[in-house]
C-alpha cells in the first residue's frame, strides 16, 4: 500500500507543482492548465492520471501472488485441501480484487487530499471541487480506475497461471503493456485500438486520453478489453483446471 | 473397505512411462510402507492418488471414492508430498491457519498440532527462519490438521535427527493404533521395516510386491550362521551340509548355510554326530534393506 500512496502522490504532485512548466505537467508532455484543474472534474484528474501506475502495481501483485504458488510449491498443499480448482482460483481472484479495491480507495483518498493541499501552491481555485458535479465525476472516475485496475490485475493473473513464474509474468506483462504497446502505437497508430494497455488507459480516463484525437470511444474500448481479458481468463482457467500439478 | 485400492494405474509423459499398470491395495488401519529406488514412480503415484496429476490409464479408489472425484475423499485425507511447502513470510501458525481456513477445520487444532510435532514454542516464528527439520515437522502438522482417516506422507523423516525420526515413528504408530491408515514412502528402509505391516514396492514404475512385510521377508533366503569351536572344522561341516542339499559358504570364521531356522536342531545333531562342536548357531533373516537391494539390483 505504501507503493500505491507513493505512486499517487508522485503523479498528483507533478500535476500541480509543474503547472507552469514548459515541459508540461501531464503524460506525453501535455499541459493541464489551471482553468482545467479549476473545473469540477479537476479534482479527479490526478487520480485518473495515476491509474496507469496503479495498474502496474495491480499487475505485479496479481502475477506474483498467482505464480508464487507454483514457485513456493504451496499450490499442491492448497489443492489437497480444495481440489475444486476453479473454486480455488476464483477465491484467490476475489481476495486479490479486494486488495485492488482497497488500493484504489487509498489512491483516491491520497489524490484528493494532496490535490487540496497543493491547490494553494499551484494557485488553483478549489470552489468547484466541492460541488455535486465534482462528486459525481469523482465517483465515475473511481469506477473507471477500479475497472482498469481489475483489468491490469486480471492480465497479471493470466500471465501468472500461464508462465508459473513471478519474474517472467511480471517482466513480460510490464514489458508488453508499457513498452511494446507504446512502440507499436508510435509505429502504427491504429494498433492502439486493439492493445489491452491502451484500451485500459481509455477506460481509466473515462474516454480518450488528453491530446489523443483519433482514439477509440469509452464503450468500445471497455467492450474490447473486457472480451480480450475475459477470453484470456477463460483459457487460462481451463488450463489451470486440467494441467498436472507437479513440483 | 480399503484405504487405497489401485488397478492398472498408469502415467505416461510422451514416451516415458513413469508408472505402469500399478495395482495394489492398502487395508484400513495399517501402516503401509511405499518403497522403491529413486525415479521408480513413488511420488508420481502419490500425486495421482491426491489428484494433483491425472492418470493416463487405470483407476483408483481412496476410502471407497474414485480418485477422479477428489472432493469426495480429500477432506478425510492428510498429506505431505515432496516435502513441506509454505509461505516464507508467514509464521508456522499462520501457515496452518491458511490450510485450516481453506479446509474448514477448527482453528483450535493449530496449537495442538504444533505441540504434537514439537513446534509449540516456534509457532509464531516466520517459516523462513525454520530449519529443515522444523519445516518437515510443520508439514506433518499440516497433514494432521484434518484429523485424517488416511495419512499420506512422502519422506516424512527427511532432515530430522535420530531423536526426531524416533518421534515421528512413535507418532505414526500411535496414529495407526487410533485407526488411522498411514501410507508412507521413505528411503529409510530400516524405519519402514520397524513400523510397516504392509508394503508396496516399486521398480521402474511397476509394482513388484504388495502385501504384508513379513510375507516379503519370508520369501527371502533364510540363513543359519554357525561358528565351530575349531575353525578348521568349518570346511568339513560345509561338505556335509552341501551334500544334503543346503548350499553353504565360509566367510571368515562363520559358515553361512541356506536353511530355515527350524533346521537348526538337525544341523546341531549332524555336527555332533560328526564330532564337530558348534559354539554358535544363529538364524538370520535378511533385512528389508537387503531384500530391497536384491529385488531392485542394478537400480540407482
Amino acid at each position: 500500500m505504501g507503493v500505491v500512496v507513493a505512486v499517487t502522490a508522485l503523479v498528483v504532485s507533478l500535476l500541480f507543482l509543474l503547472i507552469d512548466s514548459e515541459m508540461g505537467n501531464a503524460e506525453r508532455g501535455n499541459r493541464i492548465t489551471r482553468e482545467i484543474l479549476a473545473l469540477p472534474t479537476g479534482i479527479s484528474i490526478g487520480f485518473s492520471s495515476s491509474a496507469g501506475l496503479l495498474g502496474i502495481v495491480a499487475l505485479c501483485v496479481f502475477a506474483a501472488q498467482t505464480a508464487q504458488e507454483y514457485t513456493y510449491g504451496t499450490l499442491r498443499s492448497l489443492l489437497v485441501r480444495e481440489p475444486r480448482r476453479v473454486r480455488l482460483l476464483l477465491g484467490k481472484y476475489v481476495a486479490m480484487a479486494i486488495f485492488a479495491l482497497i488500493a484504489v480507495i487509498i489512491s483516491a483518498i491520497t489524490s484528493i487530499a494532496l490535490a487540496f493541499a497543493l491547490a494553494g501552491t499551484a494557485k488553483v481555485p478549489t470552489d468547484a471541487w466541492t460541488t455535486s458535479d465534482a462528486r459525481t465525476n469523482m465517483f465515475e472516475t473511481f469506477g473507471n480506475v477500479l475497472l482498469s485496475t481489475f483489468g491490469y490485475g486480471t492480465i497479471g493473473m493470466i500471465l501468472g497461471l500461464l508462465l508459473r513464474s513471478p519474474i517472467s509474468s511480471i517482466s513480460i506483462g510490464v514489458g508488453w503493456l508499457f513498452i511494446v504497446e507504446s512502440i507499436l502505437s508510435i509505429a502504427w497508430t491504429p494498433s492502439a485500438d486493439w492493445m489491452p494497455g491502451s484500451l485500459l488507459s481509455i477506460v481509466a480516463n473515462g474516454g480518450a486520453p488528453l491530446g489523443a484525437t483519433d482514439s477509440l470511444g469509452y464503450s468500445d474500448a471497455l467492450l474490447r478489453v473486457a472480451l480480450m481479458v475475459g477470453l484470456g481468463a477463460f483459457t487460462s482457467g481451463i488450463l489451470f483446471k486440467r494441467r498436472d500439478v507437479a513440483s | 473397505m480399503t484405504a487405497i485400492s489401485v488397478k492398472g494405474l498408469t502415467k505416461s509423459y510422451g514416451n516415458l512411462v513413469a508408472v505402469k499398470d500399478a495395482t495394489f491395495d492398502v487395508p484400513l488401519g495399517t501402516i503401509c510402507g511405499f518403497v522403491g529406488p529413486n525415479g521408480s514412480g513413488k511420488t508420481t503415484t502419490i500425486r495421482m492418488l491426491l489428484s494433483l496429476i491425472a492418470p493416463t490409464a487405470g483407476s483408483g479408489e481412496i476410502l471407497d471414492e474414485p480418485i477422479s472425484h477428489p472432493e469426495r475423499y480429500l477432506s478425510r485425507v492428510g498429506a505431505m508430498i515432496e516435502g513441506p511447502a509454505f509461505y516464507p513470510a508467514l509464521s508456522g501458525a499462520e501457515n496452518l491457519r491458511v490450510i485450516a481456513t481453506l479446509g474448514g477445520f477448527p482453528l483450535e487444532r493449530i496449537p495442538k498440532m504444533l505441540d504434537l510435532v514439537g513446534l509449540g514454542d516456534r509457532g509464531d516464528d516466520k517459516y523462513k527462519t525454520y530449519s529443515l527439520g522444523m519445516k518437515q515437522r510443520l508439514g506433518i502438522a499440516a497433514a494432521l490438521l484434518p484429523e485424517p482417516k488416511l495419512l499420506i506422507l512422502d519422506e516424512p523423516t527427511n532432515g530430522l535427527d535420530p531423536a526426531g525420526i524416533q518421534e515421528i515413528r512413535d507418532l505414526l504408530s500411535k496414529l495407526a493404533k487410533q485407526g488411522v491408515t498411514v501410507f508412507v514412502s521413505s528411503h529409510l528402509l530400516s524405519e519402514i521395516e520397524m513400523i510397516s505391516e504392509y508394503l508396496v514396492m516399486l521398480r521402474k514404475g511397476e509394482v513388484i510386491f504388495f502385501g504384508k512385510t513379513e510375507e516379503l521377508l519370508h520369501r527371502s533366503r533364510p540363513t543359519i550362521v554357525v561358528k565351530a569351536l575349531k575353525s578348521s572344522d568349518l570346511k568339513r561341516l560345509k561338505k556335509l551340509v552341501d551334500a544334503i542339499g543346503h548350499p553353504a559358504s565360509i566367510e571368515g570364521d562363520e559358515l553361512r548355510i541356506d536353511a530355515e531356522e527350524k533346521w537348526g536342531a538337525e544341523l546341531n545333531e549332524l555336527a555332533f554326530d560328526s564330532g564337530i562342536v558348534l559354539k554358535q548357531i544363529t538364524p538370520v533373516r535378511p533385512t528389508l534393506e537387503e531384500t530391497f537391494f536384491n529385488m531392485t539390483e542394478g537400480e540407482k
